[in-house]
């Protein structure tokens, strides 16, 4: 009789002992899978339902107690969110959202609603009305026009004229108001003497902003995509240098040349800025942007060079989308 | 309104290619029935007939007429005889080609024509040249007509009735300093005038008007010589009130020692669909003679014939 008791309490012990290094061993675990699930791009949806569904009272409160980045110690005794954390996962939850969103959108409607944003936001985000204004077709751009008169009673134009105030306003007003030609025809000799013009603005930028130059600005914002490529390739033959490399002060220029010419330079960057460690919203934004409003096709070669980034920084079903959007692009290819 | 006068029965495109293949046949060419037909018909009628013309005849309608036509006449026949947006096109086009007062036309096409018409115009010059129209209007223009015209050839102005009194009134302020300073290129100028809608433009205009005293234009007037100054009265003119443009430009093509049947071509052909009803009306109160009868009395011959029939004198 005795035997079977002393097992029996053996047992018992063991288990409570068992489960007891289970809560505080469990814990550790926990919290790093819990921190993992929350910091990066989109949330890991599936381990918080693992770990909220198991998590019961005394579970969850050593997990505040272990994660020191979501909670801390409150002057009156009691674990309490950081409220910095919380906005910041306010806005990792809605990524997906916005995907989603985005992704139905009308592209007319996206384009616009996008650019008015942009406006609002203000000059840090003119970037965007140049990447929307620049690698668009010219049918798309003359329809997202259209449904701004819709959604917003006003034209694009007259709206980006009455709010940007700098010298880039010359710029972005004649960006979004090109209707460019789409063919494939290009004049040899007019892409050299433009070459040459833009090879003398960046000779005397010091007495003239390349911003403000009348021919740069002509070139860049009513010449077709093809053309300026061929204006591209003969800058570097006559320069040694690449039109971005010499533009590089001038960022809207920049990135202008960058979304007609290469557009595939100007997307890798993007992405390369949104998956870094210290990405802001802003950059981080622009993921979602690219891979709703851009062709797939654009995005070639993309997800073979950012695997590692996208598996350690991007979560959940946000990921899903990436990946899905970038594999699209893999197997079509070119539009 | 239009005063183009179709038929209530018009013939099948076949039958009036047919006629006006008749037409260019045997000795001669028979230029009444060439106005008979063209005259009388609608855009859409009339691009039918290229089509059926082509099909059965295997050269283009146009290159006929210009085969068969010649000097005002012609002009007349193939300017009507094209698409409104083609035409427009061909007319802009043309206009980059020349020197100085093709910069009118520019501007008379990108002012009044609606958002929709112009961006047809650029479809059509695509189509037609192979580049963009802003891209030829910047590269022939430079400095300050360059600064005007390639935003009002590339705008796509907002055509609803909403106007904001608020902005109204602040922008006829900003457009007062400006030109009481003589600053007429100034970036500002140049934004309210080729960004803002019809409707708010027409707003703030009179609001110019009852605020200060003048109508803009007559601010405008400070310098007569100032050729760019003559431009902008001119846009301004055709975005609020294109009748009244329409019926100066007429009134100076006729009056003029001889006539100049470019403007007169021009006018009577792009608007015969449009608004000549308008049109004739200010002829008629400002000049106090019909524009029939000024045509009759400065034209002849085929010609005159074609200008009267667009106008909509005598019958279908």
């Amino acid at each position: 009789m005795a035997p079977f008791l002393l097992i029996a309490l053996l047992l018992v012990y063991l288990f409570t002992l068992n489960s007891f290094k289970a809560k505080k061993m469990g814990h550790p675990a926990e919290v790093e899978v819990l921190s993992k699930a929350l910091s990066g791009i989109g949330v890991d949806e599936k381990s918080l339902v693992s770990i909220l569904t198991k998590s019961h009272h005394e579970h969850k409160r050593s997990i505040r107690r272990g994660c020191s980045q979501f909670f801390f110690e409150d002057e009156r005794q009691f674990e309490r969110w950081n409220d910095d954390a919380i906005k910041t996962l306010k806005g990792e939850f809605k990524r997906f959202k916005d995907a989603v969103v985005l992704s139905l959108m009308h592209p007319w409607e996206r384009d616009a609603r996008l650019l008015k944003k942009a406006l609002k936001k203000g000059p840090q985000q003119y970037g965007v009305i140049v990447e929307i204004a620049c690698t668009r077709s010219s049918e798309q751009l003359l329809g997202a026009r259209k449904a701004y008169h819709s959604l917003f009673e006003r034209s694009i134009e007259e709206d980006l004229a009455a709010h940007i105030k700098g010298s880039e306003r010359k710029l972005l007003v004649a960006l979004v108001s090109a209707y460019r030609y789409e063919g494939p025809k290009v004049k040899e000799d007019t892409a050299k003497s433009e070459a040459k013009a833009l090879l003398n603005a960046i000779k005397n930028a010091d007495k003239r902003r390349l911003i403000e130059d009348e021919e740069v600005i002509r070139i860049l914002t009513t010449r077709s995509k093809p053309h300026l490529k061929e204006v591209y390739e003969q800058y570097k033959k006559i320069s040694g240098k690449s039109i971005t490399e010499d533009f590089e002060a001038e960022l809207f220029l920049k990135e202008t040349i960058e979304c007609l010419c290469t557009p595939h330079t100007y997307f890798t960057k993007v992405f390369d800025t949104a998956l870094r460690v210290d990405a802001n919203e802003d950059a981080k934004k622009a993921l979602t942007r690219l891979i709703t409003t851009q062709e797939a096709g654009n995005f070639k070669g993309v997800s073979a060079k950012f695997a590692h980034k996208i598996e350690e920084r991007v979560k959940g079903a946000y990921k899903d989308v990436l990946l899905g959007v970038l594999a699209r692009g893999e197997m079509n290819g070119q539009v | 309104m239009a005063t183009l006068k179709v038929p209530a029965h018009v013939p099948a495109p076949s039958e009036d290619a047919e006629q006006l293949r008749k037409a260019f046949e045997g000795w001669g060419t028979n230029e009444q029935l060439i106005i008979d037909v063209l005259a009388h018909r609608n855009a859409a009628q009339r691009n039918l007939i290229r089509i059926s013309y082509g099909e059965a005849y295997g050269e283009d309608l146009l290159k006929s007429l210009d085969k068969e036509l010649s000097s005002d006449f012609e002009r007349a026949v193939l300017l009507f005889t094209l698409d409104p947006a083609e035409r427009d096109a061909y007319l802009a086009n043309e206009a980059t080609k020349r020197f100085t007062s093709s910069n009118w036309v520019l501007m008379e096409i990108a002012c009044t024509r609606s958002s929709y018409e112009l961006f047809n115009v650029r479809k059509a010059y695509h189509a037609r040249y192979k580049k963009s129209l802003e891209e030829d209007v910047a590269h022939h223009t430079t400095g300050d007509y360059r600064k005007l015209l390639v935003p009002l050839v590339s705008a796509f102005r907002y055509e609803g009735e909403e106007v904001n009194m608020t902005l109204a009134k602040s922008e006829a302020k900003i457009l007062r300093d400006k030109i009481s300073n003589k600053h007429y290129n100034d970036e500002e100028v140049i934004r309210i005038l080729t960004t803002r809608s019809k409707a708010q433009l027409n707003a703030t205009l009179n609001h110019y008007n009852t605020a200060f005293g003048n109508a803009i234009n007559k601010d405008l007037k400070a310098d007569p010589n100032d050729e760019f100054l003559k431009l902008l009265r001119a846009a301004i003119k055709c975005l609020t009130v294109p009748e009244k443009y329409f019926e100066k430009l007429l009134r100076q093509a006729i009056v003029k020692l001889g006539t100049d049947e470019s403007a007169l071509t021009r006018v009577v052909t792009t608007r015969a669909e449009v608004d000549m009803v308008r049109i004739k009306e200010e002829y008629q109160r400002r000049n106090s003679v019909t524009l029939e009868k000024a045509i009759a009395g400065d034209t002849s011959g085929d010609y005159e014939r074609m200008l009267l029939a667009l106008i909509g004198c005598g019958d279908v």
